[in-house]
């Protein structure tokens, strides 16, 4: 066999000489691109912060006046969490992953020396950044209602964090599901994973109102951890690390399960099987 | 100053693909030198893809191996990739980048420094000829616009092979010029290595210093044009008749000079090295075997005629479009 010997590039391109980008560069260039597409792609991000500013004021307007029997109790803060989970779940770039699959864009990917695991870190990176901004019209309006954080600022930047973080979860669910099928329809579908998660849980009354089979099924439902941590930062005058810790282990459970999917899922897509 | 034309840029040795048990590539024995244009050739279903994206490590193979730019295919895919630029048969973009951030992405990808890619894009738009467009959605492309901007995208890092999968297919004859050109340039000032699947004979014939013919997963014949079209004789004689051709052709193959007779369906093809001085007797035989000719035509072969050779059949564009 011979092998090229020397490659003589010609002088108008002579710094034109492909390398690897390195992990954090390959990064940069996916999250970037997934970035620039989200304006592009409005249909996939307002429903999602409308669905959730709609129900957070009608589910107030519902439901207040039953929980104003117990002194101290502030609904508004404690619908606010459920919101923002409504808000955040399900947002991601998987469906503009799936569409890469169908256009063959992400042949074009492939051929490239991109880092695989680059393909997928990157778009959830957009994800992060995607979701820490749809809160922001949420906390908006919760802070107009009369919503007070512990703590203040930080309050706001970890509730933020959490449900970001609680996003980013879940999409890997997303992204399993679109790199495994290639299949834009199962992608959208993927958001009813959540309904048992958002309604097996108290998400609009306290754990303590619930009835004794769905008080079971929420002590196993990480979600309800969550809203407590979240809720533990509006409904509170302390810092309840307890709360807080619980939250982010059951995200760190979901989050490990779903990104072992899609991370197996994007191996099979890149296996050159 | 060009790249070294010494050296072999792709070499396959009994290279293999099966897919659940049906075999798509068999025993692909191939060696393109640097500074080649090869032209794959074949219909649809041939294996020409898989081979492609065997080589350019989408697809491993399942037997044999291979090595591009020196590069193991199956051992050593990221030296490949960073070799190699290619645009596949389906055009491979995203419609929602407009043209320029679809190319400076590319460029980033490949690890190219900010000030290469900006140049690189400069002399991509000028040689792709989008104008203002680049700066427009894809989506809004038409299918040329698409194909243009996808050889664009596989040119950002200037790569030492090019592949190209039926770079021409659903193009007006003007772009498909346009395109026959720009693989001349590429090859010509840059010494670029061209490896290019093609099912338009024409094509192969305009642009490729070798072809290879494969059907049904095989190589079934490698040479230059001239070499191959040689190969089934200096003219060929084609007879159209009515009814069937396989009676009359032990009538032909007794006049002088006449090579060799294939009768397809209602077609006599007859090879000779003298076209002029056999079409004469080739008619009077015709006449005396009482058969009505509906035309008579003496020309040069071309790759099809070494095709049909081959394989006994043509590859018939409108039959695969249509499929």
């Amino acid at each position: 066999m011979t092998a090229i010997d020397t490659i003589a590039i010609p002088i108008a391109d002579h710094d034109v000489r492909a390398r690897p980008a390195g992990l954090h560069h390959d990064l940069a260039s996916i999250a970037g691109r997934a970035l620039r597409a989200v304006p592009r792609d409005v249909e996939a991000v307002v429903p999602p912060v409308f669905i959730a500013l709609f129900f957070f004021v009608v589910n107030i307007a519902t439901l207040q006046r039953l929980t104003e029997s117990t002194p101290g109790f502030d609904y508004t803060a404690f619908q606010m969490a459920t919101a923002i989970l409504l808000g955040v779940t399900g947002v991601s770039r998987a469906g503009a992953l799936v569409m890469d699959v169908q256009d063959k864009y992400f042949d074009r990917l492939l051929l490239t020396p991109v880092r695989r695991t680059a393909i997928l870190l990157g778009h959830m990176a957009a994800d992060v950044a995607v979701a820490a901004a749809l809160t922001v019209p949420i906390i908006i309006l919760g802070l107009i209602l009369g919503v007070r954080f512990q703590g203040g600022p930080i309050g706001i930047v970890l509730f933020m964090t959490i449900a970001s973080l609680w996003s980013l979860a879940f999409a890997g669910f997303g992204y399993a599901i679109a790199l495994k099928t290639g299949n834009p329809a199962a992608v959208q579908s993927s958001f009813l994973l959540f309904f048992p998660f958002l309604f097996l849980t108290s998400s609009y009354v306290p754990r303590s109102q619930l009835s004794g089979w769905l008080d079971t099924v929420a002590g196993l439902n990480p979600v309800t951890y969550i809203l407590d941590g979240l809720r533990s930062i509006v409904l509170t005058d302390s810092w309840q690390w307890d709360q807080l810790g619980k939250a982010l282990l059951a995200i760190a459970v979901v989050g490990t399960i779903s990104m072992a999917m899609c991370f197996a899922a994007l191996r099979g897509r890149t296996a050159r099987g | 100053m060009t790249r070294e034309r010494n050296g072999a840029a792709v070499l396959a040795e009994g290279l293999r693909r099966q897919f659940n048990g049906t075999t798509a590539v068999e025993s692909l024995d191939l060696e393109i030198t640097n500074g080649e244009i090869y032209g794959f050739l074949g219909p649809n279903g041939a294996g020409k893809s898989t081979t492609v994206r065997m080589l350019c490590t989408l697809l491993a193979p399942t037997g044999g191996r291979a090595t591009v730019a020196g590069h193991d295919i199956a051992t050593d895919p990221g030296a490949v990739r960073l070799r190699i630029g290619a645009a596949l048969q389906d055009v491979a973009l995203d419609p929602k980048q407009t043209g320029t951030e679809l190319l400076r992405l590319q460029g980033r990808l490949y690890g190219l420094s900010t000030r290469a890619i900006d140049r690189r894009v400069q002399q991509l738009a000028d040689l792709i000829d989008l104008g203002d467009a680049l700066q427009q959605r894809i989506a809004t492309y038409s299918g040329g616009m698409r194909r243009r901007l996808d050889l664009a995208a596989a040119l950002v890092h200037n790569p030492e092979i090019l592949f190209l999968d039926e770079p021409t297919t659903g193009l007006d004859p003007i772009s498909r010029a346009r395109v026959w050109a720009e693989v001349r340039r590429l090859n010509a000032e840059l010494g670029m290595t061209i490896f290019l699947t093609t099912q338009y004979l024409e094509e192969a014939d305009e642009l490729a210093d070798r072809v290879g013919i494969i059907d049904h997963g095989r190589m079934v014949a490698e040479g230059t044009p001239a070499d191959l079209k040689r190969s089934v004789g200096s003219d060929l004689i084609i007879a159209r008749i009515e009814g069937d051709a396989a009676g009359v052709a032990p009538a032909i193959k007794d006049i002088d000079g006449v090579l060799n007779v294939e009768a397809h369906g209602n077609e006599l093809i007859i090879a000779t090295d003298n076209g002029s001085a056999a079409i004469s007797p080739v008619a009077v035989a015709l006449a005396a075997c009482e058969v009505r000719v509906r035309d008579l035509t003496l020309r040069t072969p071309t790759l099809d005629d070494v095709f049909l050779d081959l394989t006994g059949t043509r590859i018939d564009h409108d039959t695969e479009e249509a499929s």
